[in-house]
């Protein structure tokens, strides 16, 4: 028995778009280690901003010292044209979902809901509350109590509390992290189509780069306590600028390669012996030694002797072909030992090719991305150690 | 359908669903049961099945030639009559236990409740070193500590004078005395809770020393309690426009009300029937319940009187806890 | 808003903020408190409950003017070496220790077997069996000493009162106590563990035997200091079921009236301080470890 996604309904309780959030030279230390390293970024009033990185990387410290419920070592927090840094959480115009949801166990959804609310000792709470309820779809559960609800229910409950006190900014702290994956994704969809009709800033905080991509407007990518890149989805997976968004967002192929000059607007390498071209834009290394990179997706397969002319190409021999049905997922190894991944759209009516096969795999050099070599070609990977 | 349970009510959940208690074989648990439930029937309910007998009893133990002999005749209540006449309306010590001992628990949940509070939230490492300092006194004599009492509470010494200079104890002595006008029976404290310049040998003195004795009672049902609170919950409160205290009362407090409860049973019922903090700390007309109860049964030889007021203390204490209890509405205590 | 870049954005929001003014040192102090008040209140409460201990052990060190040992008269440690010829004193710590032994040996047998029935069992009669453990906590002592008096007498016992009408009582009321320190370390087992066990072809002897009982033991251990401690310092029931013998605390309450000897103070004094080393020690040889490690 499948739960019936709610859709929520279009509801015009737009407050014009809220604040800009402006976090500034922000350090945060815990005795002696940094989980946030002097950062600097600007959420736009209204986007739907996604801080994504793996476990540690100070991401959800760092909305926490938005939140309140932790102060900066050094620098500032400004929503619109106000310091918050040292104010209490009580005292910004900012609500969080907690990944726990955290909903008062004494007391009813009804109440959780209008706790915000209550600060002002107004007595009529009850038509805001219904409306929200509403909003979410939840209101016949007014009187009940949180442990009698599943836990995508609670989950939209701990939204509504949240955003029944319209704040300018609303933080989520990877809320969708306990939800089961059919669940996940249908409330990624309702999340993103509520930021659209409410027009609040959302700041939206996961370790997962595909909901972060499906929701966000603006991704900032974390590591370490400092930001790698930010932009916007397709900005970051197809033209990633260090080897960890690369491998973070998605998988990477990396090849060890030179540029060797320019011609027009377009790079020269040379890549293992191979020569091959690529816009001068997408290089994004101060120096000549270079991670060559392109995306397994965006690399073709066929059979050796193929012709490849205008594309970069390189030789190998297949090792593995797992058939997944959408695709078929290859891992190749190149004559210099190095094994490379490609996804190969089952469109060939001959079927997948098996281990041992020799191929060729082509690409469009506009596809090809380079970074600085001096950086881990693993650097955001999760490969453990000891794996080839 | 979603999977079980998310963790978006507060409180930890429970380390696996299977530790709750499986029906094995079925003399097993009977077996165990049997030496220690047997002890307890025997040196528990059925001392109280003859305490209540001997309350319908009469006769006296001290009967010239050292027996001891009880007639059980006929239904005697009148032990309880005189019980009433005696301890209620003449001399309200019934009412002055249970008004004492009451005081006395406000007092201790007060004193108590920071500490719980801090050693659950605030103590960090050093919480199983503040647990055994809140423990460590139980290990000095009780008697030994609360006559200790009688030292720090000494007519001369540091305490009183300065209770003195800032006229505490002046204040206190004129708000809190019975008129005179009163019947006996409301007479609780015919000479306000304490003297003019005195605190020895007048009902505070026995009041502090009873909050005093029951501390670890409180506390640590308090720290059970709140130890077991979600922060985030309180850190949702602050999200949510709660200010410090009205996170505390709002959610802390009533997350902990089960520690509240259990914590004031185990100060209030103890108190009640407590000789000691009397006798050592208070003057003569401050005997209690239990000073009454001990100079019956040791003193006078009225065994069966004794033996009512016994039992009728135990009645009163066992009605207003089931009264409290449901209105409190814990289950489990144990 | 649209036409400015978003570091443009940033800066000109920075701009129009007005300079930052750290607060001053008042206004710190001010908050220090503020964030610090439950602890201080806590520190009060700490001071509360450790005051009169001072005065115990203090006064072990006094050489009293008179009878009685309420005022400082000035510093001896005549009674730490009188103490110990003192036959009053060590008779009636004799008996103490004896009846706490026997008493916590019996009561944490039995109570722990009970904690197991209740912990793991599902049986009849479970919550009138819980209502009658939690029964003789609920009780004052004062009605649960004059219930025993009453049986005694009634068994034509009264005039063999003694040391072991006080055992029988003490073990009597320890065992709810241990019941419920032993349950509780019982609740918190994680069944996997057993589960695991047995799956490494441990029967369920074996399993107890390596997994379990290790697991409860320290709970047992708890349990077992708890009754000791109960049993020693017992006044109330002792004073019901005791006849002419004599404990420490009853020592006490009798001398109360004639003047209580320094001596006895000394014997707080050590046994405070003996209890706190034994609580102690293992907190810090784990404190050592763990900075070891």
């Amino acid at each position: 028995m499948s739960e019936q996604t709610p859709s929520i309904a279009a509801d015009s309780t737009s407050t014009g778009g809220g604040a800009d959030l402006h976090i500034v030279d922000v350090t945060k230390r815990f005795a002696s280690f940094k989980a946030v390293d002097d950062l600097t970024l600007t959420i736009p009033a209204g986007s739907f901003f996604a801080l994504l990185g793996p476990s540690g990387c100070g991401k959800t410290t760092t909305l926490r010292m938005v939140a309140g419920l932790e102060e900066p070592s050094e620098g500032r927090i400004v929503i619109g044209s106000e310091d918050v840094t040292h104010r209490k959480p009580y005292q910004r115009p900012v609500n969080t979902v907690f990944q726990s949801y955290a909903l008062f166990p004494h007391l009813d959804i009804f109440e959780n809901v209008a706790f915000g609310l209550r600060r002002s000792k107004k007595k009529d709470v009850r038509n805001e509350v219904e409306a929200m309820l509403e909003l979410v779809e939840l209101s016949t559960y007014a009187r009940r109590k949180p442990t009698q609800l599943s836990g995508g229910q609670q989950q939209r409950v701990a939204v509504a509390r949240a955003l029944i006190n319209k704040p300018e900014v609303l933080l989520l702290d990877e809320p969708l992290g306990a939800l089961d994956l059919k669940l996940r994704r249908q409330m990624q969809i309702e999340l993103k189509r509520i930021q659209t009709d409410v027009g609040i800033t959302f700041v939206h905080v996961t370790h997962d780069q595909e909901e972060a991509m499906t929701m966000a407007d603006t991704i900032a990518v974390m590591n370490a306590g400092r930001i790698e890149q930010m932009g916007a989805p397709m900005e970051l997976y197809e033209n990633p600028v260090t080897t960890f968004v690369a491998n973070f967002l998605g998988q990477s192929n990396l090849i060890k390669g030179q540029i060797t000059g320019k011609s027009g607007g377009d790079a020269l390498l040379e890549v293992q012996g191979q020569r091959m071209a690529m816009p001068t834009a997408r290089v994004h290394s101060e120096r000549d030694e270079v991670w060559v990179g392109v995306r397994p997706e965006k690399m073709q397969i066929s059979r050796t002797g193929t012709p490849t002319d205008g594309e970069n190409a390189v030789t190998g021999v297949v090792t593995d072909a797992s058939y997944i049905g959408v695709s078929t997922q290859y891992l190749v190894d190149l004559p210099w030992g190095q094994e490379v991944g490609v996804f190969s759209q089952n469109l060939s009516t001959e079927g997948p090719l098996s281990a041992g096969d020799q191929v060729v795999l082509h690409w469009n050099p506009a596809h090809t991305f380079a970074l600085d070599a001096a950086q881990d070609a693993d650097a955001g990977s999760e490969k453990i150690e000891g794996d080839a | 359908m979603s999977a079980a349970p998310a963790p978006g009510a507060a409180g930890k959940a429970p380390a696996d669903d299977t530790a709750r208690p499986v029906g094995k074989s079925s003399w097993t648990p009977y077996a165990l049961l049997t030496p220690g439930m047997l002890w307890l029937g025997v040196f528990f309910v059925v001392p109280t099945i003859m305490l209540i007998r001997m309350s319908l009893s009469s006769g006296t133990a001290f009967s010239g030639d050292g027996s001891f002999t009880f007639a059980f005749v006929d239904l005697q209540w009148s032990n309880y009559g005189d019980a009433w006449n005696q301890y209620v309306i003449d001399t309200p010590i019934f009412q002055k236990s249970l008004i004492y001992a009451l005081i006395a628990t406000v007092l201790t949940l007060v004193i108590a409740y920071p500490l719980a509070y801090t050693i659950a939230f605030k103590a960090g490492r050093w919480r199983n070193f503040l647990l055994v300092l809140v423990i460590a006194p139980f290990f000095t004599s009780f008697l030994l500590r609360t006559n200790a009492w009688q030292t720090i509470l000494v007519d001369s010494g540091p305490v009183v004078t300065f209770m003195n200079d800032i006229g505490l104890l002046n204040f206190l002595h004129t708000v809190t005395n019975t008129p005179d006008s009163w019947p006996s029976w409301a007479q609780i404290f015919p000479d306000g809770i304490t003297a003019e310049d005195r605190v020895l040998a007048t009902p505070l003195a026995v009041i502090i020393g009873l909050a005093y004795n029951f501390l670890p009672f409180m506390t640590l049902p308090l720290y059970a309690s709140l130890e077991r609170i979600d922060v985030r919950l309180i850190e949702a409160a602050t999200d949510l426009y709660s200010s410090a205290w009205t996170a505390f009362r709002k959610v802390t407090f009533p997350l902990s009300l089960p520690g509240v409860v259990a914590g004031t049973l185990l100060t209030f019922i103890p108190a009640a029937g407590d000789p000691v903090n009397a006798a050592l700390l208070g003057s003569a007309s401050d005997a209690l319940m239990g000073n009454a109860i001990d100079a019956q049964f040791k003193a006078t030889g009225n065994y069966p009187l004794a033996a009512a007021l016994s039992a009728l203390l135990m009645f009163v204490i066992v009605a207003m806890v089931a009264v409290y209890v449901r209105r409190a509405g814990t289950e489990e205590l144990v | 808003m649209s036409t400015m870049t978003i570091d443009e954005r940033r800066a000109q929001a920075l701009a129009e903020l007005p300079p930052y003014r750290e607060p001053g040192p008042a206004t710190r102090g001010l908050r220090w408190v503020r964030a610090h008040l439950v602890q201080f209140f806590a520190a009060c409460a700490l001071l509360f409950m450790f005051i009169p201990v001072f005065v115990v052990v203090l006064f072990s060190f006094n050489s009293p003017a008179g009878k009685y040992n309420y005022v400082w008269n000035e510093f001896s440690t005549a009674a730490w070496t009188s103490v110990w010829s003192y036959t009053e004193i060590t008779d009636s710590l004799i008996v103490s220790i004896a009846v706490a032994t026997i008493s916590t040996i019996v009561a944490t047998v039995l109570g722990t077997l009970i904690a197991f029935a209740i912990g793991r069992h599902n049986f009849r009669g479970r919550g009138g069996t819980n209502l009658l453990i939690f029964m003789p906590m609920a009780t004052p002592e004062v009605v649960m000493g004059s219930s025993l008096l009453t049986l005694f007498v009634a068994a034509q016992q009264e005039g063999s009162l003694g040391w072991m009408t006080i055992t029988i009582a003490h073990i009597m009321f320890c065992i709810s106590f241990v019941v419920v320190t032993v349950k509780a370390r019982i609740a918190g087992l994680d069944s996997r563990l057993e589960q695991a066990a047995m799956d490494l072809y441990a029967d369920e002897k074996t399993t107890f035997r390596k997994v379990t009982f290790p697991l409860v033991l320290p709970g047992i251990v708890a349990a077992a200091m708890l009754a000791f401690s109960l049993s020693f310092d017992d006044f109330v029931i002792t004073n019901f079921t005791s006849g002419q013998t004599v404990t420490f605390p009853m020592y006490i309450w009798g001398a109360a009236g004639r003047g209580i000897p320094p001596e006895a103070n000394v014997v707080g004094a050590i046994m405070f301080g003996i209890a706190l080393i034994v609580v102690l020690v293992p907190e810090i040889v784990r404190g050592v470890r763990k900075s070891r490690s």
